[in-house]
């Protein structure tokens, strides 16, 4: 029972991490219908840019407080992934829209190499460990055997941080004049063109929105597991678009319901069955998903028009 | 124009632009983090580098800038009339590159012998003929897959690695030779191949992509794993290729005694003395040489004719437009199985040709990243082009042997400037150039398979596709 609780904690904190990176792929597949291919690498430069903030503000700057650490990177890492996603959406998308059908694809995985070959040059191939924040634990249940079940600080932070950003989120796609013109466009972008949205600068500002959250994984995810190397965008991007595809693509909420059942699907299959196998069981959910369920929990079915 | 009414016209977007660079590169370059003694991360500032990195990015917003105000004033037509002489004068030489091509693979071997010398044979047949001859032949056979059926495979490595494992395996535990592992090894890899068709062949290109993604990842992921089956990290040794069951070594039944035997034999029916064949190393490097280039020739032999018979144009029918196809009455489900499955099975063969010329096979070989090499090799050649698929995949493997070499570039950006590293970051930039500039690909003419009349190339920016 005790394990069982310690692996609901971490599988919930995982799936924060996987849903934050899944709202970049499902809001722009939504509106542009393109999967984009770089995200994943998109997250991992965020993680090296909130590395760098990291160590600017305790190496140099000797800043004490964990907090306001936390805080300023999280701001610089969105803005400045959010600069790396809206300066890539421009070069290598945007000139590709009505190209033929696999162009924006491949170019995104071309992006997806020079990313991650882009990090591993400019900051060596080496992992980066950080020294680690939010130690502290609180013993939620202790059983007779002295198994402990913890709730670490480090977890309620990255679940309140993402509840946090998403209510933010939320608010933006609902309430404002940005949300609505995105829905617009993603239900039908001629349209939205001749009622006068700026369908290339909501689609810029779509990137610019999913790349920022994914900053905000990539902090998460520099914070939880302390270290971090330029392959590290691969495998989480890969679980994350399992994700959007798991709840739907499309679909937001979807995409946040996707990523807490691959944490929670990955912590306890790692947890009860098998380590080494964690990868090879989000992969095979990926691929019976797409195969059997492609519009996914919330997702709407796809009408092929002619 | 002048200088400043460039500015003054442009300048805005010009400050943009670097202010963008200073804040994309800023950060990442100009601050590394680096391990200090005591383990710790400590950031080395590096801002020459970022001021480098701005000035070239300006430069290049400039020259685009430049290019384009000189187009919209009607003085500069993209360099189409600049380079028609080029292209006239290169007209010929393609229409005769195959046959030069191929003279040339045959003479490579003696070409370096006469050339370089016996000493040089590992080095230039096994690192660059073998490895290119390699890559060549993933790239036909993913061209089949991706290039005439237009289904994005991402995992293509898979069948590869499964090629690779079923040679070890079957000669691990049954001891069977080369040849007979190798065409089991390309139907055990097709078969793999329909395996995954069969439920892939209702999803939308990009959906196929990932899934194909995915199943990379999990024979890769397996292959690392199982370690009863398959060794896991540690890898399996295969044995290594034999001359027809004779083997490449020094002992008295070995290759060099054998063709001892055989010369002399025949110099003794003319009448002659005894000839010796000492023994070398790189006898098997130039059999498998050869034995690569006949499975990469197959490759292309199969292709060029499957092209014109009704399954091909089929491929490339659904390639253009899968409704079209549909509506007309050809098979869909079939007509990618079998796509499917004829790449699979060569890069099936592949990979026991590959297990073979190590003589081990581990999972590391068979990560996303080869796929994502052998799909770069066939979208920069030019999906379905044969020549373009293998000048790609010369020059990727070539380059990267070319990058090794440039060594003056350590006296221009100091001691720790590895070229090789650069590789795959060069290859994603050019994926991605290709893909604004031509999307189809360098060679992206169409060689028409049934015509009218006269043979018509047409190019391949001509060609609408439809959705599908």
């Amino acid at each position: 029972m005790e394990y069982f609780l310690q692996q609901l904690i971490n599988g919930i904190t995982l799936g924060s991490i996987y849903g934050l990176i899944a709202i970049g792929y499902t809001m722009v597949f939504g509106i542009i219908g393109m999967v984009n291919f770089s995200h994943g690498d998109i997250f991992m430069v965020s993680a090296f840019v909130a590395l760098i903030v990291f160590l600017v503000l305790t190496t140099w700057l000797g800043m004490a407080s964990m907090f306001f650490a936390l805080i300023i990177m999280l701001v610089v890492a969105m803005a400045v992934t959010g600069l790396w996603s809206w300066t890539i959406e421009k070069l290598a998308y945007r000139p590709l829209r009505g190209s033929f059908r696999l162009a924006p694809l491949i170019s995104a995985i071309g992006m997806s190499l020079v990313l991650s070959n882009f990090v591993q040059v400019a900051q060596d191939p080496r992992n980066k460990p950080v020294p680690p924040m939010f130690t502290d634990v609180i013993q939620v249940v202790t059983s007779a055997e002295g198994f402990n079940t913890v709730l670490s600080y480090r977890q309620i932070a990255i679940v309140l941080i993402t509840t946090l950003l998403l209510a933010a989120f939320w608010y933006v796609v609902q309430k404002t004049s940005l949300g609505r013109a995105q829905r617009a466009c993603e239900q039908d972008r001629k349209m939205a063109a001749l009622l006068g949205i700026d369908v290339d600068r909501t689609i810029s500002a779509t990137f610019v929105i999913g790349a920022a959250l994914a900053a905000v994984a990539g902090c998460m995810y520099l914070m939880y597991y302390g270290v971090i190397s330029y392959q590290d965008g691969f495998i989480p991007g890969v679980k994350a678009f399992t994700a959007a595809v798991l709840g739907g693509i499309g679909s937001l909420p979807g995409a946040v319901l996707g990523g807490l059942l691959i944490g929670l699907i990955e912590t306890f299959f790692s947890g009860y069955f098998s380590l080494a196998y964690k990868d090879v069981a989000a992969f095979s959910i990926l691929a019976v998903v797409l195969i059997f369920m492609p519009q996914g929990i919330l997702g709407r079915p796809e009408v092929e028009k002619v | 124009m002048s200088a400043s009414s460039f500015i003054k016209n442009n300048g805005k977007i010009l400050l943009a632009s670097g202010l963008v660079a200073i804040g994309i590169f800023g950060p990442l370059v100009g601050l590394k983090s680096e391990q200090n003694m005591a383990n710790e991360l400590i950031l080395v500032t590096r801002p020459e580098l970022v001021a480098w990195i701005v000035l070239a990015v300006l430069a290049m917003v400039a020259a685009v800038l430049v290019v384009r105000s000189m187009r919209d004033a009607g003085k500069f037509d993209g360099g189409t009339k600049l380079l028609a002489p080029i292209s006239n004068a290169l007209a010929p030489a393609v229409r005769y590159l195959p046959g030069t091509g191929l003279a040339l693979l045959i003479g490579f071997p003696l070409i370096i012998y006469y050339g370089l010398g016996a000493g040089m044979m590992p080095k230039w047949i096994d690192n660059f003929g073998i490895l290119i001859l390699i890559y060549v032949m993933l790239g036909w056979g993913l061209n089949i897959v991706v290039g005439l059926a237009g289904l994005l495979d991402l995992g293509y490595v898979a069948f590869y690695a499964i090629g690779s494992y079923a040679y070890a395996l079957l000669s691990l535990h049954f001891g069977w030779s080369f040849w007979l592992c190798l065409p089991v090894a390309g139907i055990l890899a097709a078969f793999w191949g329909i395996l995954l068709g069969f439920p892939v062949l209702r999803l939308r290109g990009d959906y196929l992509a990932i899934v194909t993604l995915a199943f990379g990842e999990i024979i890769y992921l397996v292959a690392k794993n199982w370690s009863d089956f398959t060794g896991g990290g540690a890898g399996i040794s295969a044995p290594r290729i034999t001359f027809f069951g004779i083997k490449f070594d020094a002992s008295p039944d070995g290759f060099a005694a054998w063709m001892t035997w055989l010369f002399t034999s025949i110099s003794h029916t003319f009448g002659g003395g005894d000839v010796l064949v000492s023994p070398a190393p790189w006898y098997r490097t130039v059999f498998l040489y050869y034995v690569i280039l006949a499975l990469a020739l197959l490759t292309a032999f199969v292709t060029t004719r499957l092209r014109r018979l009704p399954i091909g144009r089929a491929w490339e029918a659904l390639r253009e437009d899968e409704i079209a196809c549909r509506s007309l009455g050809i098979n869909t489900v079939s007509t990618k199985l079998t796509a499917f499955a004829v790449g699979a099975f060569f890069g099936g063969l592949a990979g026991a040709f590959f297990g073979a010329r190590q003589g081990f096979v581990d999972p590391e070989g068979f990560k996303f990243i080869e796929s994502a090499i052998i799909l770069a090799i066939v979208v920069l050649g030019g999906m379905g082009s044969l020549i373009g698929v293998a000048i790609a995949a010369a020059a990727l493997q070539g380059g990267t042997e070319l990058l090794r070499e440039l060594s003056f570039l350590k006296s221009i950006f100091g001691e720790d400037f590895k070229p090789e590293l650069y590789r795959m970051l060069i290859f994603g930039l050019a994926m991605v150039l290709i893909m604004l500039w031509k999307p189809r690909g360098f060679v992206s003419t169409r060689e028409p398979t049934a015509f009218l009349k006269e043979r018509k190339s047409v190019s391949g920016s001509h060609v609408k596709e439809g959705h599908g």
